[in-house]
């Protein structure tokens, strides 16, 4: 019979030790749809994944264990960008608790956020950000809803230029300050820009998105499912025979798909706090992308729903 | 906040149902046992109001009172607060609330006094035992399960809902004490309903009831015909 007493300390010290041996997760790109950061042509997964609302759990050891399963399981499914706020409670402290479990995946693309009044104390907010992810900087930083964004704009800018950050970018929801966020697309030099957008809401598609590539700026998308209310309304209604042409197997792959497949769409960033839908979410970047002719059929039956 | 007339209220909700119940669940964890403590001294708490003695009011005021600071503190700042930013405000609102109510009783013009003929009475016993025992049963038989039960003292909704009540047995001293149960019954019920939780009705409920209950009633002059 082993000595308890060993094994006790063993065991500690090997979990106390683990975030520093554990290798980074192997991830597995072979199948994985990939498109390209337009400003340096970086390869980005099409699927990422948001942390509002899902990943605010507080100081819950339970839920936020369960959180960074979901993101083990997106790391080895190939996945890279995680996007989160300052705005969004405890998500960015979870994160680093998940990443910090796991060892600090290689893979990992940050994607993050300033929300903040003052802009003098937007780099603090950053530096705060960036202690609670874990990580040595940010890949990306985008001004929330456009709030005080020229003078955090001035900061990204120049942490970039500093080379302590490597994208900026601009962020709004659900349609709002299109205007203003059109003209700041057409003035400013940006990498990224983050809107809303799903195969109910094509609002970008008018403007947004066409300014985005013409400005060669990469898209990324969020509340794809509407907050959850439209991936429920879909389940309650029958996926179409011809949903495997536009390379679907269940109603998440079949609404991400039609995001994604938009040539303007970089990625779009599903948030969720459950395994199984991490592992839906990510098959919407394998396998194919409906056509232009297939997305007209797909907003055509979900409009007729 | 531009285009403020474009947000929902599910834009400010920034957890799921499931992680506030569950604050729930780590809050009572923590704070078990006080639970027995509380359960008698919420029950000494209401003898004490439908049996009144002459010291009743500063002795049920004070204790109301000072389940609202603890609450301030041991719920809002130091568990609400991890996942809303806002309970710090709430936490505020809760520690004012308590101190008003101490203060009232202090003072001697909180004089709660039950009476079986007076209706507006009796809507206030009716809401004190609302918050008391029907509030946590029905959180219950919602489906939560008993480790997520919110007790008077302990939790938010059923001390606002109890403090409701006692409000309407007492003069017009009432009127400093409302708003901030008021505005609290507002939030709550508004939070619950964006998380599509089925008991958003009982806070939005016992607000409506208590500001119908001491709503000003103008008697109409007798008319000669």
């Amino acid at each position: 019979m082993p000595d308890r007493s060993t094994i006790s300390r063993r065991t500690a010290l090997g979990l106390l030790a683990a975030p520093l041996i554990r290798p980074a997760l192997r991830i597995q790109p072979q199948s994985i749809i990939t498109k390209p950061i337009p400003s340096t042509g970086e390869a980005l997964p099409v699927i990422g994944i948001g942390s509002w609302i899902t990943f605010n759990v507080g100081n819950d050891r339970e839920a936020r264990n369960a959180c960074t399963e979901v993101m083990r399981n997106f790391f080895e499914l190939g996945g890279k960008m995680i996007d989160s706020s300052p705005m969004y409670g405890s998500a960015q402290e979870v994160i680093g608790y998940g990443l910090n479990r796991l060892g600090n995946p290689d893979a990992l693309f940050s994607a993050d956020k300033v929300w903040i009044t003052s802009t003098a104390r937007g780099a603090s907010q950053i530096e705060n950000s960036r202690e609670l992810w874990g990580v040595p900087q940010f890949d990306l930083m985008q001004v929330h809803n456009l709030r005080s964004w020229e003078g955090h704009l001035e900061t990204l800018h120049a942490m970039k230029a500093s080379g302590s950050l490597r994208y900026v970018g601009i962020t709004t929801s659900e349609g709002r300050r299109h205007s203003l966020f059109e003209e700041v697309m057409q003035t400013q030099p940006l990498d990224f820009i983050q809107v809303s957008y799903n195969i109910l809401n094509r609002r970008v598609e008018e403007r947004i998105l066409p300014i985005a590539q013409e400005r060669g700026i990469a898209v990324i998308i969020n509340r794809p499912f509407q907050q959850g209310n439209l991936i429920r309304r879909m389940k309650r209604q029958r996926l179409p025979d011809w949903a495997s042409e536009a390379g679907a197997t269940n109603w998440a792959e079949f609404l991400l798909k039609f995001i994604v497949s938009h040539p303007a769409v970089t990625c779009a960033i599903p948030a969720t706090s459950q395994v199984r839908h991490v592992k839906e979410n990510m098959a919407a970047a394998t396998g194919e992308l409906p056509t232009e002719a297939m997305r007209q059929r797909m907003i055509d039956y979900v409009e007729a729903l | 906040m531009s285009e403020w007339w474009t947000y929902r209220l599910s834009d400010f909700l920034l957890f799921s149902a499931d992680t506030y119940y569950r604050l729930f669940e780590l809050y009572n964890t923590a704070i078990w046992p006080a639970h027995i403590v509380v359960l008698v001294l919420s029950g000494l708490w209401f003898y004490f109001l439908i049996r009144p003695k002459p010291w009743s009011g500063k002795l049920l005021f004070t204790f109301l009172g000072t389940t609202w600071l603890w609450i301030a503190w041991g719920y809002h700042v130091s568990h609400f607060t991890s996942v809303n930013w806002a309970a710090s405000y709430y936490a505020i609102g809760f520690a004012l609330e308590g101190l008003l109510l101490i203060l009232a009783g202090g003072s001697g013009k909180a004089r709660p006094i039950p009476s079986n003929t007076h209706w507006t009475s009796r809507v206030g016993t009716g809401l004190i035992g609302f918050g008391l025992i029907l509030q946590p049963l029905i959180v219950l038989l919602s489906g939560r399960p008993w480790t997520q039960i919110e007790l008077f003292a302990l939790a938010p909704d059923p001390t606002v809902i109890a403090t409701l009540g006692i409000l309407l047995l007492v003069g017009r001293i009432r009127w400093l004490l409302l708003p901030i149960p008021i505005i609290w019954c507002l939030i709550s019920s508004a939070t619950l309903w964006t998380m599509g939780a089925s008991e958003f009705w009982m806070t939005l409920c016992a607000a409506g009831v208590a500001l119908f209950a001491v709503r000003p009633v103008h008697k109409k002059p007798y008319s000669v015909y």
